[in-house]
């Protein structure tokens, strides 16, 4: 067996593999679809029982959609790293010598691809159990919406995730960072998909200016994340 | 000097874990790490894999100064800690190859591995969380192999593996010193490690002394 | 300063001192020019005195928050990463979040004697508690278990994060904001009318606090440093004692 180190492998192919070991860790455990989504329509029931009101909820719908969603985000963000914290996984990967940014956007595609999955039992809860309803462009509007909030809540969500992964004390730490930075998610993706539901009278055009937040939000944490995630990882 | 260290400083929480290790190896040798528990001697591996950094003192790990790089060691070690490093919600195949193609290795490289370390057909699509501690350690050891590091470090390898194992282990670390790697490893195993090395260090209260 | 730990060591110098002693002397100016001299407001009554603590809170609030970008910006750009920067972060952040505090309570209570409303969802007020909450978090990311290298990394990092997220909270809580356009911005600040006097008290009232936040900064700084030069002298002892483990066996 000769001795020399393999071949470097291309930021593309890491990123990929580091995507399809998640995703396939997901599709095998299903932590995601038995345990987070049931969770998240729980809490759209029980917005139900704490508003008790009709014409409320239908109006708040959209907040209520994206505030579940932060709140599943926190446990599967938490999911996503204790996979790799399990077994030592995410030391081997440090050794491993390869670019953490690359690992940074695996793991990030991966945690948007369970998001998606979330916001759209989120919004299909809303449409049934607040009674909301969607024209053909707030549809357009929606989709872009969510394209681009989970994206923003991605990257921030894998960046923090990797902060505090791992040691004692480290996790209850999640929230407190978390939370408020994405508090700019929160308002403009609910503004935006206010618009799309037509809550409170607003106008689909309305929710565009939001999504001009929105990517600018997953542009800023997309770059950001994949620079500061290599340091914040590590020892 | 595959590895050189003088008067390493590595501190967890304010305590010393290693307090002034001095000590070199040269290419080719398979090196035991002998000493009680508590003595540093995990710290030692760690920190010659690029991951702690150091406080006092410089160290030098195949051309790389650890003292003001430690990153760009990592590619050329391979490391088995006390963990096993696997993700146990996929099978034995699976997980090697997630490793293999985060380092670019040939899908017969990974056949190879597996089956000097004796990963059957059976055990190759069972799912990690099955297998016994022994068969996970074993499957660890395959995703080191693949790597085929120029510094193999181990933390107490043969711990957990049956006979048979323990064997192919030994057999493996002398072909990868035939092919020109150096190995380092820790070990509780007097006999077993004495027959296997070629030199013996001693490590005790973060110090390092010829043994 | 002196690297060696003495056991009566005092983090006070003349700088120190000096300081200190102008800040009492314009923070007495300002108490009594804003308690006594200064005229009430005409809308406003007495309550409008809690401006000349408010104002200065915020200011130095944000100026805090700026510091702790910049120092942390220059232990990440320079090539030593020299742990001085690291102190100075961190001890901005401590002052600074203290002063977050005060602005946020002041600016309650003051909402809430002149409008009778404690809180007001406008940009400025709300994306101050955002920074405070997000400030809590920084320091709570300081007291990470690791070496002071791993935990100046760390907070660095996270203080750039930060750098970029204000904005953007900011913005999105304006943009959100304005489309309330109907409701009034209680903001207690933008309606008084200032005589030359009370300008003059508010201006003292940002000096005053400028010097006690250089103050503090300065001591805590010291204290921290302290800190590091005594868990320095605790490693040698600690190595020490590791070095006779080894032998004893």
């Amino acid at each position: 067996m000769k001795s020399d180190s393999s071949m470097p492998v291309s930021k593309g192919k890491v990123v990929t593999a580091v995507f399809l070991k998640d995703v396939q860790i997901e599709l095998r455990s299903r932590v995601v679809t038995n345990q987070v989504l049931p969770f998240a329509g729980l809490v759209m029931v029980m917005f139900a029982f704490a508003l008790d009101n009709d014409d409320v909820l239908q109006r708040v719908a959209g907040g209520l959609v994206w505030l579940a969603t932060l709140f599943s985000l926190l446990i599967i963000v938490q999911r996503s790293f204790a996979i790799d914290t399990a077994d030592g996984a995410l030391d081997s990967l440090r050794v491993a010598g390869i670019e953490l940014s690359a690992v940074f956007f695996g793991k990030a595609i991966a945690l948007a691809a369970k998001l998606v999955a979330l916001e759209m039992v989120l919004i299909f809860s809303a449409l049934v159990l607040y009674r909301v309803d969607v024209s053909a462009i707030g549809v357009v509007l929606l989709v872009t919406c969510v394209f681009c909030a989970t994206s923003g809540l991605a990257f921030v969500g894998t960046l923090y995730g990797g902060l505090t992964a791992g040691a004692k004390g480290r996790e209850t730490l999640l929230p407190l960072l978390l939370l408020p930075v994405v508090a700019p998610v929160l308002i403009a993706a609910t503004r935006a998909t206010e618009a799309a539901f037509g809550s409170g009278g607003a106008q689909t055009s309305e929710g565009w200016a939001w999504i001009g937040l929105l990517a600018v939000f997953a542009a800023v944490f997309g770059v950001g994340g994949s620079l500061a995630f290599g340091s914040l990882i590590d020892e | 000097m595959i590895v050189s260290f003088s008067d390493v400083v590595v501190v967890y929480d304010n305590f010393p874990a290693l307090a002034g290790a001095t000590f070199e190896i040269s290419r080719g040798e398979i090196v035991l790490l002998q000493g009680p528990n508590g003595a540093g001697k995990t710290t030692l591996l760690r920190t010659c894999a690029g991951l702690l950094p150091i406080v006092r003192g410089s160290a030098n790990v195949l051309s790389c100064d650890l003292t003001s790089d430690r990153f760009s060691v990592r590619k050329k070690v391979g490391l088995l800690g006390h963990a096993n490093g696997l993700f146990h919600d996929l099978t034995v195949e699976e997980n090697m190859s997630f490793w293999s193609r985060l380092i670019g290795t040939s899908d017969q490289d990974v056949k190879t591995a597996m089956q000097i370390m004796g990963l059957s057909d059976r055990l190759c699509t069972t799912r990690v969380a099955n297998l016994s501690a022994g068969q996970k350690r074993r499957c660890a050891l395959a995703t080191l192999i693949v790597r085929r590091a120029q510094l193999w470090l181990l933390d107490e390898p043969h711990a957990g593996l049956d006979t048979h194992g323990r064997d192919e282990l030994d057999k493996t670390l002398r072909a990868a010193r035939e092919a020109g790697a150096t190995v380092m490893f820790a070990s509780h195993e007097i006999d077993r490690a004495r027959n296997l090395a070629t030199r013996s260090l001693m490590v005790a209260g973060g110090l390092v002394t010829e043994s | 300063m002196s690297q060696v730990l003495q056991r009566t060591s005092a983090t006070g110098t003349r700088a120190t001192k000096v300081i200190g002693a102008l800040a009492i002397l314009v923070m007495v100016w300002v108490v009594v020019s804003g308690l006594i001299l200064t005229p009430q407001d005409v809308v406003q009554g007495e309550s409008v005195r809690i401006m000349y603590v408010h104002v200065p809170s915020a200011w130095i609030a944000y100026l805090a928050f700026i510091f702790t970008a910049v120092a942390s910006a220059s232990w990440l750009i320079s090539k030593k990463h020299s742990m001085g920067f690291d102190r100075f972060a961190g001890a901005s952040a401590e002052v600074g979040v203290m002063f977050m505090a005060i602005t946020l309570i002041t600016g309650s209570l003051w909402g809430r004697l002149t409008w009778g409303e404690f809180w007001q969802w406008d940009p400025r007020l709300t994306t101050t508690a955002f920074l405070f909450v997000t400030y809590v978090g920084y320091l709570a990311v300081r007291r990470l278990e690791g070496s002071a290298e791993q935990r100046a990394r760390r907070s660095a990092v996270v203080a750039m994060l930060a750098v970029l997220e204000i904005p953007l909270v900011h913005f999105s809580v304006v943009l959100w904001r304005s489309l309330h356009q109907g409701a009034t911005v209680l903001n207690p600040n933008g309606d008084v009318k200032m005589d030359d006097l009370m300008l003059f008290t508010l201006f003292s009232g940002v000096v005053a606090f400028t010097l006690v936040f250089v103050w503090l900064v300065l001591h805590r700084q010291r204290t921290m440093l302290l800190v590091d030069i005594a868990n320095r002298q605790g490693l040698d002892a600690a190595i020490a004692a590791r070095k006779t483990e080894g032998s004893v066996r």
